[in-house]
């Protein structure tokens, strides 16, 4: 059996589409209770998805009384379907232009801890003024700058990660000491937005490094993904389009020293499924009725079966290694995935059974990774 | 004659100081989730008011090397209460957040998410530490001058209390019929110019199952005391003998009309530890075993060299106290930890007297005898009766217990005391209602 084709599903509110609160099948009033995220996880558990995507943002919610401008704390959300919800991946995205790179290494280890090696992150930056004036400490600023500050998060995040050696907690009582402090390192970062110190103080965690997950989509982004991430997700209009964007890639990847193989990119693909292929579309009509959004990537308004062929001729044809579900409505959109394409998915023999307790890691092959500091001394 | 005042408990996730006692057989590990669970569910099944997580963001430093002697290491507060509000359904959940090395949008948007998320459960602990060791973590760095520290804590505490609740009470109608999710201009654009903070948005959130989460303050200088009684729903204390906490507790409670806030709006809770046997003479050995394990002989000499602020590694600590004097500039020698002593001078002729009249205390046993005595040491049944004095006497209104173990150090605890306060009729028997506040006795806040 080859590899397996990679599943990512994406939930957000009531779906992408920003009239999905109104169908009869959604849930507005549960949006953010506990129950309803848990539910969410559980079938993107039962469809056997690799991950569950939580997206985040600090962009400043509408005043549009016909939107839902809610947003909880990505990383709440999934920390707290974690320990109830097992079998899935966690990938909340985070913030990463004003907020702290120390407090985001903790919380991702702790997610890592809490749900036993399951969790990644999105680490995104915020381009406008409006969530700079949230913040209130600096500008906007262009892409270029806010990636090459994305980088040194990602890299302060991931070195405070193993600022502590997995062995470090020794509880030695003949000499009186509970951590073998040569294992504990200063990172001592210092870069062109900010430095710190370190250690973490957060033992390292189950999988050491939890998954880097970055969008591949801006050029000034993209280096950032070939350089640190683990998985990179890209949105495309069609498996043409997708197919240069993972060559773009893997070249990129590659250029920066790194086995393209060993990173996986998941194409977006956003799904509106019915028992037939006009029902999806009269489902989208209705929706669309009320305020059309127009796709952000390929978009499958389609059966189950459809889209089964459509991620097989995605993977068969190089243009992606797997795909990131985006229902464009929940959570009827996660309940057919599990119900309808998992099955079908299974059945064409794309997806890889997983060992039971398997890491996010684990999922995409990646190895545990060896302590840069382990030997140093401080 | 008065109602019996009820009390409250909350309980401590024993941490990185020497009270936590990990050389024990039974101490298991201080950060797997289970830990939290095993605590968290004993706790709930105590019926607690809420569990409480202790933060300190720069592992502490003793004469420049990372203070290894005591537990180093913890998960992430916001995110490991998320993940305990999954595995409990009524305990509340305070996690301590800094006010010094966090910003205002994103702490309101992340204990909002809590709150929500835990159905109403979410109390936030603000501390002021702002030292510029720790500010070696932070982006920002420890810019803010000690005599600050309460200013922004105010002012960030007013900041996130704006946009927590910025949003109308009734602000999401989720009404299909019309097309409407929230009514027209419910979610205002919050505009916050201070001396410490500058910003203006909409909030995502509206307010919580709580209005917001509830507000403990643990400071204890006057400005904290101030801070505490015109803004905390509750007060973490370290006054936990009967005649300190009863002049705290005048002290604090006195404070509040200025604020136009009656007594019970503000729950006085010391910090408090236990050791419970059969009999009182079990105790007393209980108490002495946990002491001599709190205190290494490794220990005593750190928390000596505390006081003197000089390497004391040569001195023997089953021998006298150094006849050297303690080092005046040598204060800072332990970093990362709230400092209490004044006058190390002072302090190191008290225990040499105290050291003498007793007989000629070893160091060890100077510092087990000067720091580490527990608040109630006896039978369950005479333990329970003993707090109970001290919250009918107005000594505190309830106690944030912090025992010496993990994750078993509450087990016996909710096994054996809580019944015997449930029996003298000042514990709950159930709980009654579903949100911290509730549990606190607490009124919904308004704008
Ligand atoms: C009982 C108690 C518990 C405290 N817990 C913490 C803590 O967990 N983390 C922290 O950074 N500071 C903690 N502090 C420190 C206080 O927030 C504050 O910084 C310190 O007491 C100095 O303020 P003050 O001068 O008003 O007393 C605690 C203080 C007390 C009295």
């Amino acid at each position: 059996m080859g590899r397996s084709t990679y599943l990512a599903v994406e939930v957000s509110g009531a779906g992408r589409h920003p009239a999905a609160w109104l169908r009869p099948d959604a849930q507005p009033d549960a949006l953010l209770t506990a129950p309803y995220h848990v539910g969410l996880a559980r079938l993107a558990a039962r469809a056997g998805a690799d991950f569950l995507a939580v997206p985040d943002s600090l962009a400043p919610p509408s005043a549009d009384p016909r939107l839902v401008p809610l947003r909880l704390d990505a990383v709440a959300i999934a920390a707290r379907v974690a320990p109830v919800v097992p079998g899935v991946g966690l990938v909340p995205t985070v913030t990463v232009t004003h907020t702290e790179p120390f407090h985001v290494s903790k919380a991702i280890a702790t997610l890592d801890l809490v749900s036993s090696g399951r969790a990644g992150w999105e680490p995104v930056v915020s381009r406008t003024a409006a969530e700079a004036e949230l913040f209130g400490r600096k500008p906007a600023a262009p892409p270029a700058e806010l990636w090459r500050e994305a980088v040194e998060v990602v890299d302060v995040v991931v070195a405070l990660w193993d600022s502590w050696e997995d062995d470090a907690v020794i509880r030695d009582v003949a000499t009186g000491r509970y951590v073998d402090r040569d294992k504990l390192h200063y990172i001592d970062f210092s870069g062109e937005f900010f430095s710190v110190k370190g250690p973490s103080i957060t033992p390292r965690s189950p999988q050491a490094h939890p998954l880097v997950v970055v969008r591949g989509d801006e050029p000034e982004a993209l280096a950032v993904a070939a350089a640190r991430a683990d998985v990179v997700r890209v949105a495309a209009a069609d498996l043409a389009t997708a197919h240069t964007a993972r060559e773009r890639v893997r070249a990129a990847v590659a250029a920066a020293g790194r086995d393209p193989d060993a990173v996986a990119v998941l194409l977006d693909v956003e799904v509106l499924l019915g028992a037939d292929a006009g029902s999806a579309r009269r489902e989208l009509d209705a929706l669309d009725a009320h305020r059309e959004l127009a796709p952000s990537s390929l978009r499958v308004v389609d059966t189950a079966a459809t889209l089964v062929d459509v991620i097989t001729d995605a993977v068969a044809g190089g243009a992606a290694d797997g795909v990131t579900a985006v229902p464009l409505a929940l959570p009827s959109g996660v309940r057919a995935i599990a119900a309808d394409v998992a099955p079908r998915l299974a059945d064409r023999g794309l997806r890889t059974p997983v060992a039971p307790g398997a890491t996010l890691r684990d999922r995409f092959g990646l190895a545990r990774p060896a302590n840069r500091f382990e030997g140093a001394r401080a | 004659m008065t109602a019996t005042k009820q009390i409250h408990l909350a309980a401590h996730f024993p941490g990185v100081n020497n009270t936590t006692v990990w050389s024990d057989p039974e101490s298991g590990s201080q950060t797997d989730f289970a830990s939290f669970v095993h605590f968290a569910q004993t706790a709930e099944r105590g019926l607690f008011d809420f569990l409480f997580l202790a933060e300190g963001l720069r592992l502490r430093e003793h004469r420049g090397r990372i203070h290894d002697l005591d537990v180093v290491g913890r998960p992430d507060t916001l995110t490991v209460l998320n993940a305990i509000a999954a595995v409990t359904t009524h305990l509340g959940l305070g996690g301590t957040l800094n006010t010094t090395f966090n910003e205002p949008y994103e702490l309101a948007k992340q204990l909002a998410s809590l709150d929500h998320l835990s159905g109403g459960r979410a109390a936030w602990n603000l501390v002021t530490s702002s030292d510029a060791f720790t500010g070696e973590n932070f982006r920002r760095g420890g810019f803010l001058a000690p005599e600050q520290r309460y200013d922004r804590a105010q002012e960030i505490l007013d900041a996130t209390r704006e946009l927590w609740l910025s949003w109308a009470e009734d602000a999401v109608v989720a009404d299909r019929e019309r097309g409407v999710f929230v009514r027209d201009g419910a979610v205002p654009v919050v505009e916050h110019r201070g001396e410490q903070f500058s910003f203006s948005g909409r909030f995502s959130l509206p307010p919580t199952p709580q209005g917001h989460p509830v507000l403990i303050q643990s400071g204890d200088s006057d400005a904290g005391r101030e801070f505490g009684a015109r803004t905390a729903d509750a007060i973490f204390s370290r006054h936990g003998t009967l005649e300190a906490g009863q002049a705290f507790y005048r002290d604090l409670k006195g404070r509040l009309p200025r604020y136009g806030r009656a007594e019970r709006d503000v729950t006085i809770l010391p910090a408090t530890t236990f050791a419970l046997g059969d009999t009182a003479e079990d105790a007393e050995e209980v108490a002495d075993r946990v002491r001599r394990a709190q205190v290494s002989p490794q220990t005593a000499i750190a928390f000596l060299e505390q006081v003197w602020g000089r390497d004391l590694s040569a001195y023997d600590p089953d021998g006298p106290l150094p006849d050297v004097d303690p080092d005046p500039d040598g204060t800072s020698i332990t970093r990362g930890r709230v400092r209490h002593e004044k006058d190390p001078a002072a302090v190191a002729r008290q225990w040499r007297e105290l050291a003498e009249a007793k007989g000629g205390l070893s160091i060890r046993e100077l510092i087990i005898e000067t720091t580490a005595r527990q608040s109630f040491v006896g039978t369950p049944r005479q333990v329970a009766e003993q707090m109970d004095t001290y919250v009918q006497e107005n000594a505190c209104d309830g106690f944030i217990l912090i025992p010496h173990l993990v994750p078993g150090g509450l087990d016996e605890f909710v096994e054996k005391v809580v019944p015997e306060l449930q029996d003298r009729g000042s514990f709950r028997t159930e709980y009654t209602g579903p949100t911290l506040r509730h549990h606190l006795g607490l009124a919904r806040p308004r704008a």
